[in-house]
């Protein structure tokens, strides 16, 4: 298992490919910058539900209820501190954001913990089940979301410091996008020091691999597993956060559409590996945005070819897992 | 004559054969039973749904994989009819063109995406199929020149499926012979000869052998059987049967639009038809779309009554809210995966 | 028999419809090492795989230094003082040599002194330490395997099929640290198919076949009686020397 370079290698590929495609130099970098941030808050999303799949071999196909619920949360957080974020000081703006997020993960995170027990663990192990009961979960949550914050969308304006973009000559870049991508590298800074470098961290990467040696090593990797499934709700919820405030607007089924793009990239990453998941996600917000701006028609479409693409090259995704 | 018509599969339940013979008996007479233009609708919805649940559960029950692409090919068969329609005018050759090329266009996505995934694992193939699916929808209403964006087709159906069409003068029953009728007898009787296609099927030596592979597809494969290749055939029959009852959805509807047929909440009407009905029973799909239908149209009926009842009771109110219908079907549809795996049907068997 | 510290008394053991154990009967003595031989398919592994807690036993029961572990869960047998290699190594691959036995090591960084008395015998973990496990040679991971078994004293191995494609010189480190280990601090129970190996190494013995315990008894007198093994074992197994 030699470090393979060659899939972190296409991300700038892919972006130098499509300079001349693209022709302006300005439009590029702002289109690279939002493909970046798309990409990043996309990773947030899903590398707490690849890294579930390779633990347990579970797949939440309701995952994209704690998205939705961590848009919704912080939505209402920020809605009430309302005078904090319209004032125009990046202290008040950020302790109304701050709040807001953390709510909203710990929110994600506590109903992650119940959605384990009681939607989960009845049904591990048995595929086809689990696939239905998470869909099932998906869907009243959905209806849930509806019965306390009403079926209306929430329109979220974003604080004022984050309006707006920075100028660097004709270059704009959204003041946002550059938040979502500090905050994106950050998760994955804190999540690769965690796997790499702490007993934690190794015993998750021993339990993707054989999680029966871990457990003959005297670990219980279902305490492992419940650990890995809340944080991973959380940081769902925290990706959700911040897509709400990325779209300006929370809806109900904000979950189920942002879910399709975190399972893409989670295939093309390869299924349980999180450096996968990082590279997946880079590609597929910088495909989305590039894309959208030559053939806005077929944007959605091109996360498709782009999987397909991955997938014929390696089967089991950028990183296969290596299992038992 | 009835054995061999059922293939064999006869619904073994006193109440399931009540359940059938009442569902089929009542869609045969409900234009004279239930006049006027919005319960023959229903009573359409109904037939159609029955057949694309029924092939849903090819997929799920007996070959034990999730598709999360069934409305795609819905879809497919659908605005094959309805581009069919609106470009070459309302004849009967556009409705072949249109079917012909939707259940093309069908069967090959289905074996690309069963070739692709299949191989692997079914948590594989629900991603994939929910991922191209998704694709799928934002593609149709985005090629708005073909298909008509998110405003979908209106068209003309061919001259005899019109209400301007008479069949004979006069009433029969106090409703009129016009070409709706005509319309949803031809919806009727397409519904019931795909569900009893589809039986056959099931019941078939090829159905048998889905069913060893949903079992154990080591063994299967241990014994000689590619379970690549049959589960792809299964998922292109499913495909197919799916875009048929497309078409039959556009002939009925005279519009297709993403809504009715390719949006998330039409696959997850499927997903609770056939696993409350019951998977792996093909009766169940037929019990489980009439309940579902009529849930639609009566559930929230009920739910209004309770809403007024907790009018003042803040959250417990929207609880009961009649848009949240579907809450409570999701409820339903995670008690049954857990504690009636084999829905409606199964228990009604074990009864007898 | 008293001073055993493991027993299997009437232990059956199904895997999804097959029927793999029927019954199996044997003990490992305190301070003891018993050699589980058998034909392929005679549910060696399996017993290991059931003693561990990762096949459940249907029926019977497993009793370690006195106390029924049957249906404990595996990371509780483990935490007994009960360590298992498995055949099939199960080394982590995407982890170092040295991260390998950091996890084996429940209690804390491995002592230094019990890893150099482990370089001694297996060289080759030194030289690798740094190097993903993934890149090891076969004979290196069990090398690893066996390793990850020992870092911490334990009262029980279960090993199964150790000199599996080891070099000549490496299986004699290997008899040699199985034997100062028994000596000392642990019993093992170790499933063979190389009779020699076997025989130098092994107290007692149990034989297998088709799920149950069809022999056991002294090595001494199981190596002599060269009938016997024949009829237990086949063709395959009776003589390297």
């Amino acid at each position: 298992m030699k470090r393979d370079w060659i899939p972190w290698l296409l991300i700038p590929v892919l972006a130098i490919a499509a300079l001349p495609l693209i022709g302006s130099p300005a439009s590029w970098v702002t289109l690279t910058v939002a493909g970046l941030a798309m990409g990043l808050m996309i990773f947030v999303m899903a590398s707490g539900l690849t890294l579930t799949f390779g633990l347990m071999d579970v797949l939440n196909f309701g995952h994209g209820a704690f998205i939705a619920v961590g848009a919704f949360v912080a939505a209402s957080v920020m809605l009430a501190m309302a005078p904090w974020m319209t004032a125009d000081s990046i202290w008040l703006n950020l302790a109304a954001i701050v709040p807001a997020v953390l709510a909203a993960m710990v929110v994600s995170g506590v109903l992650g913990l119940g959605f384990e027990r009681v939607i989960v663990r009845p049904v591990y192990g048995q595929h086809l089940k689990q696939i239905l009961v998470t869909t099932g979960g998906l869907i009243v949550a959905e209806q849930l979301l509806k019965v306390i914050w009403g079926p209306d969308q929430i329109t979220l304006s974003r604080p004022t410091a984050l309006r707006g973009a920075f100028l660097l000559g004709d270059v704009a870049i959204e003041k946002y996008r550059v938040l979502a991508v500090v905050v994106g590298l950050a998760v994955f800074a804190a999540l690769a020091l965690t796997l790499n470098r702490t007993r934690l961290g190794l015993l998750i990467r021993a339990g993707v691999e054989n999680g029966e040696m871990v457990e003959a090593l005297g670990y219980r990797i279902r305490r492992l597993f419940v650990g890995v499934f809340v944080v991973g709700s959380a940081l769902a919820g925290l990706g959700g956060a911040m897509w709400g405030l990325y779209q300006e607007t929370v809806t109900a089924a904000i979950g189920a559409q942002v879910a399709v793009l975190v399972f893409i990239v989670i295939i093309i990453g390869g299924l349980g590996s999180v450096g996968g998941c990082f590279v997946g996600a880079l590609l597929v917000g910088l495909t989305a945005n590039y894309i959208g701006f030559l053939a806005p028609k077929v944007a959605l479409g091109s996360n498709i070819l782009l999987m397909a693409l991955v997938l014929l090259w390696r089967p089991q995704g950028l990183y296969p897992v290596a299992k038992r | 004559m009835l054995r061999s018509l059922l293939s064999d599969d006869l619904p073994r339940s006193r109440w399931l054969a009540v359940a059938l013979l009442a569902i089929l008996i009542g869609l045969a007479v409900a234009p004279f039973l239930f006049p006027g233009a919005k319960s023959l609708n229903v009573a359409a919805k109904i037939c159609v749904f029955i057949v694309l649940a029924a092939s849903f559960d090819l997929l799920l029950g007996y070959t034990g994989i999730v598709s999360f692409a069934h409305t795609m090919f819905f879809g497919i068969g659908a605005y094959g009819v309805a581009i069919a329609l609106t470009r070459l005018g309302p004849g009967w050759d556009a409705v072949a063109v249109g079917v012909v090329a939707g259940l093309i266009v069908a069967i090959v996505l289905a074996t690309l995406i069963g070739l692709f995934s299949l191989r692997v694992r079914t948590i594989f193939f629900a991603m994939i199929t929910l991922a191209v699916a998704s694709a799928f929808a934002i593609l149709a209403s985005q090629l708005s020149d073909l298909t008509g964006g998110e405003d979908g087709l209106n068209y003309r159906l061919p001259s005899v499926l019109r209400a301007s069409f008479s069949l004979a003068d006069g009433t029969l029953f106090g409703v009129r012979l016009n070409g709706r009728l005509l319309d949803y007898y031809l919806v009727y009787f397409a519904a019931l000869a795909l569900v009893l296609v589809l039986l056959r099927i099931v019941n078939s030596p090829f159905g048998s052998v889905l069913m060893a592979i949903r079992e154990n597809p080591f063994r299967a494969e241990a014994i000689g059987y590619r379970t690549v290749v049959y589960r792809t055939i299964a998922s292109c029959i499913a495909a197919a049967t799916a875009a048929l009852a497309g078409a039959l959805l556009a002939l009925w509807s005279s519009q297709t639009n993403p809504d009715t047929t390719l949006s998330f909440d039409i696959m997850v009407d499927i997903l609770l038809m056939v696993v409350i009905g019951g998977m792996g029973t093909m009766y169940g799909a037929v019990v489980g779309a009439v309940l579902l239908v009529f849930a639609q149209n009566y559930l929230q009926d009920l739910l209004a009554i309770a809403n007024k009842a907790l009018a003042g009771v803040p959250l417990l109110a929207n609880l009961f809210h009649p848009d949240r219908w579907l809450l409570w079907l999701g409820v339903a549809f995670i008690l049954c995966v857990y504690f009636f795996p084999t829905g409606i049907v199964g228990r009604l068997r074990q009864k007898r | 028999m008293s001073g055993a510290l493991l027993s299997l008394r009437g232990v059956e053991t199904r895997i999804g419809r097959y029927h793999i154990l029927h019954g199996v009967e044997f003990d490992v003595a305190e301070g003891g090492l018993t050699m589980l031989l058998g034909r392929n398919g005679a549910g060696k592994t399996t017993t290991l795989r059931t003693i561990m807690g990762l096949w459940r036993a249907a029926a019977g029961e497993i009793r370690f230094d006195g106390r029924d572990i049957t249906h404990l869960a595996t990371p509780d047998i483990a935490r007994l003082g009960i360590a298992y290699v498995p055949e099939s190594m199960a080394i982590f691959a995407d982890l170092t040599v040295q991260e390998n036995l950091i996890l084996a090591a429940r209690s804390g960084p491995p002592d230094k002194q019990r890893l150099d008395w482990i370089f001694a015998r297996f060289e080759a973990l030194k030289r690798f330490w740094n190097l993903p496990a993934g890149l090891l040679s076969g004979g290196q991971k069990q090398m690893l395997a066996v390793a990850r078994a020992i870092i911490e004293p334990r009262r029980l191995l279960l090993v199964d099929e150790p000199t599996k494609g080891l070099a000549p010189a490496i299986i004699a480190n290997m008899i040699d640290a199985f034997r100062e280990l028994k000596g000392g601090e642990a019993s093992l129970l170790v499933v063979e198919q190389n009779f020699a190996f076997a025989r130098q190494l092994g107290d007692s013995v149990a034989v297998m076949d088709d799920g149950k315990v069809a022999h056991r008894g002294d090595m001494t007198a199981f190596a002599a009686d060269s009938a016997l093994q024949q009829h237990l074992l086949g063709l395959g197994m009776d003589t390297h020397q």
